[in-house]
């Protein structure tokens, strides 16, 4: 090679050395913000966290709150933070996580928004089987969350193998999962017929979602499906962020589609229904975390840890202002409807305006 | 439009060249279908009925509790078999309208549109009268409908039927959510609020009856008229303008009979879906794609499925009873998959 | 550089369920060298490629890589030795070029690591190579066609791999990207040794760009070698059912091939 040669040679390779700087500082800047918008979420949700325990009826201040969670004898405020607000406020985050996480990864997965789980029908199953297991069997907690579970696998692969034809992230897919929802809700709809008589609390509960008289017993199935399934979810996560560039490259790029898939599938639906088992399918929870998260987060990047943060604050915050912020009381199902139903006509138009199609 | 119907439906092509003869005798036959399933619909329920029992009633004696359980079944059967032959024949007109084989009152969210003007006139006018509460409905099916048809065509392609059907679910799924905030803290109206979100004809009264017919008669009369016009528009708007049709008016004056059909039945029984899916396609099968017998036949068919569907609610689950909104919903969602399952990809 | 590795494939037959689309196929895929595929729709080419990367498994027969079947391997292994970009890739709406490229770099990072500088390098380097630094913080989907496809391909390179399978990657563009396209393949086939294996569905671009040409007919190999070897009249006629003269490329010197339907067989006084 000539001295030219040399000069281009290693001008070329220091531009190129630039050049991965350049690519170097945008990643850790994304980093950045993705750590800033983590960190906003934990403290907004711990910070309604807080505030769900001291309004209500009576109100309790932070010190009395701080003191029923430190285990102390705090008279007054023990019974109605402690046994009342508090189950009901732990199980609003853990079944936004689990809601936030279940949706994101269906979402992710099947390449498409509109195809998550409360949409396709595997919130409705999870809650018809509960339903069903509540009123009509009388079971316990634990007995509720696994007819739940069973149920939520059943619809998973009852909407996979009936739309399987049409290709896995196609539009058919959503359509199906569509109609298997409406016939679930009709069965939780004639469940609920068939308790003593028609019960709206029942029916808000098994239909929209509803946090009313939540206990104890009712929450630990959740923390369990939590702490189990969550390692498993983010342990897939780098590789479930490659499916989203098509089956074939990232099968080129060395994932193994089928097993992430059927992993996360699982997982995701076991979090989904055993929230489900205990507070119903909390409308559009699931549906909006993770499309929230990506317009906070940016579109590079694992949303799974987001989404659930989302899905948390979503729950609190509709309980919250469903219970005491409007006129009556309002299950925290119909606060997330009624929010949730613009957002996805909105998603709805705006994707049919970009000329993509769901 | 019915591209969506595989090349390999042999009998529906075959259909399209039978003779009038045998779509004749298989009207004969829906009638004597729909005889039975109303006299079945009279005998049976919480108490079986002997027939003459039932013929006495019809001739007016209410004497006894079964002539007097008959006389309410009277109402009861004749609004099902008139509410389901309106939403069977709205659904076949919508289908022709937008060339989509999804189409149907209850997919694409106009019913639950119907329920929520009905529910907010209720809770927020404080509307009683029968007859402005028909209005009320009409007008709630007519916005959703336009609203549907809006957003469903925005980009590419315009309404396809797959986007149309989202778009529908869309819309149906956020109008729920509202009916059931705006129902849920009115203890006055909560009581019905079921009936909002689930159809059902338990309720039928002959005067609810009497107010709600002449709105179905225009509606029916409309969408009659439209019916060779619909057999225009199933070949394209170009064609069918080429053909001499005037699309627009077309299209518009069969929709609005399709929106009147459906908001006046919504208005009496709630939200009833599947009916208008099911029964056209059902319809077509023994028809062909001739509108002018398609939309005679689902108007029969529709009454037959809907008081056959009332009566299967009133025996599965005795003595309680099913909504026939589920019944129909635990029927025409499975028919729905298959047609969903079963279209050529390009041509949703 | 690049090492030369072996790819064979030996009496593979593929099927999706019980139509065969490819039948009893053998091939060697010359190492350093552009290959590319030819043959009329549905006649098995894209399939073939697909199996070559592990996408489909075959009814029987192997593909072989540097000795070991290409379905035992592990996927991460794979995908640090060959590389493909299939016909329709996915973007997710409003990723930027910089993290599409990025995603490259998946077969090379474990469960557990981080981000290194190699890693970085990699990503710098393949977007130089393609001529998309500039683009580096735009969204995919706002580029053009050909932009698109650089892009893809970059992500393609920064995967590393010696070898390169790509699926129809002209198929959507207008011709000035198709060029540009080809061009950029044949610079890292000369630079850099890749071996680069691909689906065109343009006869006269494929003689022209391919040192190795296969023409596939009916799920078979029905001709292989030089472009003048297998681009004949006789093989037009049998691989594309088409009547043609086969002309030597003015500018170019390959053979090209000018087709002769009803209308032009009297000019051409064939």
């Amino acid at each position: 090679m000539s001295a030219a040669d040399v000069r281009d040679a290693t001008r070329a390779s220091s531009a190129i050395a630039s050049a991965a700087h350049e690519v170097a500082r945008a990643r850790r800047a994304r980093g950045r913000r993705r750590r800033t918008v983590i960190g906003v979420l934990v403290a907004a949700v711990v910070v309604v966290f807080v505030v769900s325990l001291m309004v209500g009826r009576t109100f309790y201040g932070p010190a009395e709150v701080l003191g029923v969670l430190l285990g102390h004898d705090v008279p007054g405020a023990g019974f109605t933070v402690g046994r009342l607000r508090l189950p009901r406020a732990v199980l609003a985050v853990a079944a936004g996580l689990c809601f936030g996480l279940g949706g994101v990864t269906f979402q992710t997965m099947l390449r498409n928004p509109l195809a998550s789980p409360d949409i396709i029908g595997i919130s409705s199953g999870a809650s018809a089987a509960a339903a069903f297991a509540i009123i009509t069997l009388s079971l316990d907690d634990a007995q509720v969350s696994a007819f739940a579970i069973v149920a939520g696998l059943a619809v998973a692969v009852l909407v996979y193998l009936l739309s399987k034809k049409g290709g896995v992230a196609g539009t058919r897919l959503v359509l199906i999962g569509i109609g298997i929802a409406a016939m679930l809700d009709s069965l939780t709809a004639y469940v609920l017929s068939g308790a003593a008589q028609w019960d709206l609390q029942e029916a808000t509960r098994w239909l929209t979602g509803s946090l009313n008289g939540t206990s104890w017993p009712q929450v630990v199935p959740v923390l369990i499906a939590l702490a189990v399934l969550t390692p498993v979810l983010l342990s897939q996560s780098r590789d479930l962020s490659v499916t989203q560039l098509g089956d074939d490259t990232a099968s080129a790029l060395g994932v193994r589609v089928d097993r992430t898939r059927l992993i996360v599938i699982v997982a995701a639906v076991g979090l989904i229904s055993f929230a489900t088992a205990a507070c119903g399918p909390i409308a559009f929870v699931a549906f909006l975390s993770g499309p929230i998260a990506a317009r906070i987060v940016g579109p590079n990047g694992s949303l799974l840890v987001p989404s659930a943060l989302v899905g948390a604050l979503l729950v609190l915050v509709a309980d919250v202002v469903g219970q005491y912020a409007l006129g009556t009381r309002f299950p925290v199902g119909v606060v997330t409807g009624v929010l949730g139903a613009p957002y996805l006509i909105y998603l709805i138009v705006r994707t049919n305006r970009a000329g993509g199609s769901l | 439009m019915l591209t969506a119907l595989p090349a390999e439906n042999a009998s529906g092509v075959a259909a399209v060249r039978r003779p009038r003869r045998s779509r004749a005798l298989w009207l004969i036959a829906l009638i004597g279908a729909l005889a039975v399933v109303m006299t079945l619909s009279l005998v049976i329920g919480t108490r079986a009925v002997a027939l003459d029992d039932v013929w006495a009633a019809l001739g007016g004696a209410t004497d006894g509790f079964d002539r007097a359980s008959v006389a309410k079944r009277v109402p009861r059967t004749l609004l099902a078999a008139v509410a389901g032959a309106a939403l069977a024949v709205s659904g076949a007109v919508m289908q022709g309208v937008t060339r989509n084989p999804l189409a149907d009152p209850g997919i694409l969210g106009i019913n639950t549109g119907a329920s929520l003007a009905v529910v907010a006139g209720l809770a927020f006018f404080g509307l009683s009268a029968a007859t402005s509460i028909v209005w009320v409905a009409i007008s709630g099916a007519a916005v959703t409908a336009l609203f549907v048809y809006t957003i469903g065509s925005l980009g590419r392609g315009g309404a396809t039927p797959l986007k149309l059907a989202l778009a529908g679910a869309a819309t149906s799924a956020a109008l729920a959510s509202f009916i059931t905030a705006v129902a849920l803290p009115r203890g006055d109206i909560a009581a019905n609020i079921r009936s909002w979100q689930i159809g059902g004809v338990g309720g039928g009264t002959f005067s609810s009856l009497g107010q709600v017919m002449p709105f179905l008669v225009v509606g029916l009369v409309v969408c009659l008229l439209s019916a060779k016009a619909l057999n225009s528009l199933a070949l394209g708007d170009d064609l069918a303008a080429g053909l001499g049709e005037r699309v627009a008016v077309a299209r518009g004056a069969a929709a609005l009979g399709a929106v009147v059909l459906c908001g006046a039945a919504t208005a009496v029984t709630g939200p009833i879906g599947f009916v208008g899916l099911v029964v056209p396609h059902a319809c077509r099968l023994l028809t062909g794609v001739d509108h002018r017998w398609l939309l005679p036949y689902s108007a029969l068919g529709g009454a037959v499925l809907l008081t056959a569907s009332d009566v299967v609610g009133r025996v599965v689950a005795r003595p309680a009873e099913i909504d026939v909104g589920i019944v129909t919903a635990l029927i025409g969602a499975p028919f729905f998959i298959w047609i969903v399952r079963r279209s050529k990809v390009r041509a949703l | 550089m690049t090492i030369d590795h072996t790819l064979e494939i030996e009496h593979l037959t593929l099927a999706y369920g019980d139509r065969v689309v490819v039948d009893d196929l053998d091939l060697v895929v010359p190492p350093g060298r552009m290959t590319a595929i030819v043959g009329a729709n549905a006649c098995g080419k894209s399939t073939l490629l697909r199996s070559m990367s592990r996408l489909l498994k075959p009814v029987s027969g192997r593909v072989v890589l540097d000795g070991s079947e290409v379905h035992r391997l592990p996927a991460r292994q794979l995908a640090r030795t060959l590389g493909l970009l299939p016909q329709s890739p996915v973007a997710p709406e409003g990723i930027t070029v910089a993290d599409l490229v990025g995603r490259g770099r998946h077969p090379h990072q474990g469960i557990l690591s981080r981000w290194t500088t190699a890693d970085d390098v990699a990503v710098a380097a393949a977007l130089d190579a393609t001529d998309t630094t500039v683009l580096a913080d735009r969204a995919v989907d706002e580029l053009s066609g050909g932009q698109r496809q650089r892009v893809w391909i970059a992500m393609a390179l920064a995967q590393q791999t010696d070898l390169l399978l790509l699926d129809e990657p002209t198929t959507f563009l207008d011709v000035s990207h198709q060029i540009e396209v080809l061009d950029l393949l044949t610079d890292l086939n000369r630079s850099r040794g890749t071996t680069v294996v691909m689906v065109l569905h343009d006869l006269n671009l494929a003689a022209r760009y391919a040192d190795h040409l296969v023409a596939v007919a009916g799920g078979r190999v029905h001709a292989v070698g030089t472009p003048h070897e297998v681009l004949t009249e006789d093989c037009v006629r049998a691989v594309f059912g088409l009547d043609s003269r086969v002309i030597t490329d003015p500018t170019t010197g390959s053979p090209m091939m000018l087709p002769l339907g009803r209308h032009h067989r009297a000019a051409a006084g064939a």
